[in-house]
């Protein structure tokens, strides 16, 4: 790391609030509050959207009527009015964006502020990423598009997607996530208002990182993003999506579906840096995190490769997994998961090994601070084809004081007998000694915090693009401030 | 530089300490020897401020500064260090990365300018000469997997990289085969200079006779109960420390 980025680390430490809770005086369109089959016309048709897309979110919609609230997951919480919530909010249009230089200038402003540049001569950290700048239910911006068109490469909304490829977007949306596949993902389908659509055509190896940053701004309202990616045959892309909420003291759902597809040959690797407003240090506030995302690996040869940081939200649900169709396809999960003051996550994975000779690799790292819970639940499943199907598993949890909790819960499954599963699991403690260590050589304690967690958290962090990864560095240290001594 | 009057110090409820006074000045090199349970590791706990440990009387003065009211980064800022009996692993993080943080914080503590990558790696790579650090080690995590003789080697270089004005080598000798002994003395010797001092915590004399003291200590109980020179650490070896218990006793 540069000498400037660690002093900068360091200031970004002393300042210990959550730095993102502001909100912008935005003009909003928004639905009237409840769920029911107007309110999903009504989003289809602010949308604009065809006839088959609506028939598509009206079945999801009755299939979750039908559906119960999981319960199977290691947290608690206060169950959602979903009758009290807004299903859609957008910023007011005042006419057409035709460039970045009409954007209302205010949303430019929060964008500035939560450090993502729109303007495409601003670049985050000298390397050019693209970015799809989602705000509430729409996507305000997406920059770089055509740069990206000239390979072939498309980047844009869901909205502006289901527009301008349908063909594509019908063949795909719902693939890997079907309507019915789980409550969260059957309501998302219903009333998903916006998200980011990534095709990356045969051959094509995409030249820049593509990133999605999710905002939500305005008051009682679900975000229910919906993403897809599809990795042509012997493509590859690197994606990356942020989060960040203003501090409200209600509680706010988030229940977003990412899918993914690989074909032959692809490759695709998602990278979520995850901070969604985690709520005070009473617990109070914060977001409902309860998100569906899946990878299949269709073709063979291909891989994806998951990374999450993940520090916000109050509570968080959420198994990036991957299936592994395509002989030789390969999944990886890697995963930092903090929680600290009242935050629960049940996090982990699923690996579904399908083809012939598949591997999957899954590194999980939980740190549990204040009075939080961490769980880590990951499904490794070898099925009767698979065979000479590899994982690995790798769980380590790290307690900070001695109120908090961490639980790990492995379901393995193996119909194939040639299958090699491994899996290892640690717990341990920052111990006084290693901070005492670390203070005798001049380091105080809240930056011995933050090395130890940073190097417990080494082999996820690697896997960030290297621009992510100071972020992701910085945003574990401010989450765990105030945690020890 | 080091002024050490009647300290009293327990741990839970057990006084370790009863009334210990000690002058140190700059250039000097102090052993403090004594048995098992006698409170030498105490006296480099007490220094350095490990929480467990209350201070129940007595004064400590570094350089004219009441070291007991500093948190124990601050004295390390302030120049006091503290080579560990027992240095801990920290898995993930390299020596390199360690002392990257530890020095720039040193430096900002002194008002000094932090330094650029390219300053830092060459002070390392003129400190590791000092006690024949390997370059893997350094760049492997900290204390994770070394051996004895390689922890206290990363001891004396962590030393050498933070340029203290007083060492406190706690048992440095212990576990550590005739030749990481050498190369161990050979660094604090390299580093020993006419403005630093050392206070050498130590159960036996064999390091002696690579670190040789100006003075040596006799800790019994919680005081020092026999002050000499080097000799006396001779007779400590040959005679044991039994004639020193009942000398006091008398």
């Amino acid at each position: 790391m540069k000498e400037a980025e660690e002093k900068e680390l360091l200031e970004e430490v002393t300042g210990s609030e959550y730095k993102y809770g502001f909100t912008s005086d935005i003009e909003e369109d928004r639905a009237p509050n409840g769920l029911n089959e107007d309110i999903i016309r009504f989003i289809s048709a602010k949308k604009e959207e065809p006839e088959w897309l609506l028939e598509w979110r009206l079945k999801a919609y009755r299939h979750w009527l039908t559906l119960e609230e999981p319960e199977w997951a290691n947290v608690t919480y206060p169950k959602v009015d979903f009758q009290a919530l807004c299903y859609y909010a957008a910023p007011k249009k005042q006419k057409e964006v035709k460039s970045l230089d009409e954007i209302d200038p205010e949303l430019l402003k929060t964008f500035e502020k939560l450090g993502i540049p729109l303007n495409e001569q601003k670049r985050l950290s000298g390397v050019p990423v693209a970015v799809d700048a989602v705000i509430d239910s729409v996507s305000v911006a997406t920059t770089f598009k055509e740069t990206l068109a000239e390979k072939g490469i498309i980047f844009c909304s869901m909205s502006e997607a289901i527009k301008d490829h349908p063909e594509l977007v019908r063949q795909y949306l719902g693939k890997v996530v079907p309507v019915a596949d789980n409550y969260y993902a059957a309501l998302n389908s219903a009333v998903f208002s916006d998200g980011s659509f990534c095709y990356i055509p045969k051959g094509v190896r995409c030249p820049m990182e593509l990133s999605t940053y999710f905002r939500i701004n305005a008051a009682n309202t679900g975000q229910f993003e919906r993403t897809l990616i599809v990795a042509d045959e012997s493509s590859y892309v690197s994606y990356l999506e942020g989060c960040t909420a203003p501090q409200r003291d209600e509680n706010q759902l988030h229940a977003a579906v990412v899918e993914i597809l690989a074909m032959e040959n692809a490759e695709v690797k998602y990278s979520t840096v995850q901070n969604w407003y985690p709520g005070d240090s009473e617990g109070k506030g914060g977001i409902y995190n309860f998100v569906t995302k899946r990878g299949i690996c269709a073709g063979d040869n291909s891989k994806i490769s998951w990374t999450q940081v993940e520090t916000g939200s109050a509570v968080t649900w959420k198994y990036p997994s991957c299936i592994l169709k395509g002989d030789n396809s390969v999944g990886e999960f890697y995963s930092v998961a903090v929680t600290n003051n009242h935050q629960q996550a049940d996090t982990g994975t699923k690996m579904i090994h399908i083809g012939k000779n598949t591997k999957s690799r899954i590194v999980s790292k939980g740190i549990s601070a204040g009075v939080s819970q961490n769980s880590y639940r990951g499904e490794v499943k070898v099925m009767k084809g698979a065979t000479n199907a590899k994982n690995f598993s790798q769980c380590d949890s790290l307690l900070m004081g001695d109120k908090c909790g961490a639980h790990t819960f492995p379901y393995i499954n193996v119909e194939n007998s040639t299958g090699q599963v491994e899996h290892e699991a640690t717990t341990s403690k920052i111990g006084e000694d290693q901070l005492f260590y670390c203070n005798q050589r001049g380091i105080d304690t809240e930056r011995a915090v933050e090395l130890i967690v940073n190097g417990f958290s080494k082999e996820v962090l690697n896997q960030l693009p290297m621009e992510f990864a100071v972020e992701a560095q910085k945003l574990l240290a401010i989450s765990l401030e105030g945690s020890v001594g | 530089m080091l002024s050490i009057k009647n300290l009293q110090a327990q741990i839970e409820d057990k006084q370790i300490l009863k009334g210990l006074n000690l002058e140190v000045k700059p250039g000097e090199i102090h052993a403090i020897m004594g048995p098992n349970g006698a409170g030498k590791s105490t006296l480099a706990s007490v220094l350095s401020g490990r929480e467990e440990y209350e201070v129940t009387g007595g004064s400590v003065e570094f350089d004219g500064k009441d070291i007991l009211e500093l948190d124990p980064h601050e004295r390390a800022g302030e120049g006091l260090f503290l080579a560990f009996q027992y240095p801990v692993e920290i898995p993930g993080v390299s020596t390199t990365n360690f002392m990257k943080a530890a020095v720039n914080e040193v430096r900002k503590y002194r008002g000094q300018e932090e330094l650029t990558a390219v300053d830092f790696l060459k002070m390392m790579k003129e400190k590791m000469k000092t006690v024949d650090m390997p370059q893997d080690l350094i760049n492997r995590s900290l204390n994770e997997g070394f051996s004895g003789g390689e922890k206290k080697r990363n001891e004396i270089f962590q030393m050498a990289m933070l340029e203290p004005k007083l060492c406190v080598l706690d048992e440095t000798d212990s576990g550590l085969d005739i030749d990481a002994l050498r190369i161990v003395a050979n660094g604090v010797n390299q580093y020993k200079s006419k403005d630093n001092a050392f206070i050498v915590i130590t159960h036996y004399q064999r390091l002696l006779d690579y670190i040789v003291p100006d003075f040596v200590h006799v800790l019994h109980d919680g005081k020092i109960v026999k002050s000499g020179t080097k000799e006396l650490a001779l007779e400590l070896e040959e005679k044991g420390y039994d004639w020193i218990k009942e000398e006091v006793a008398q």
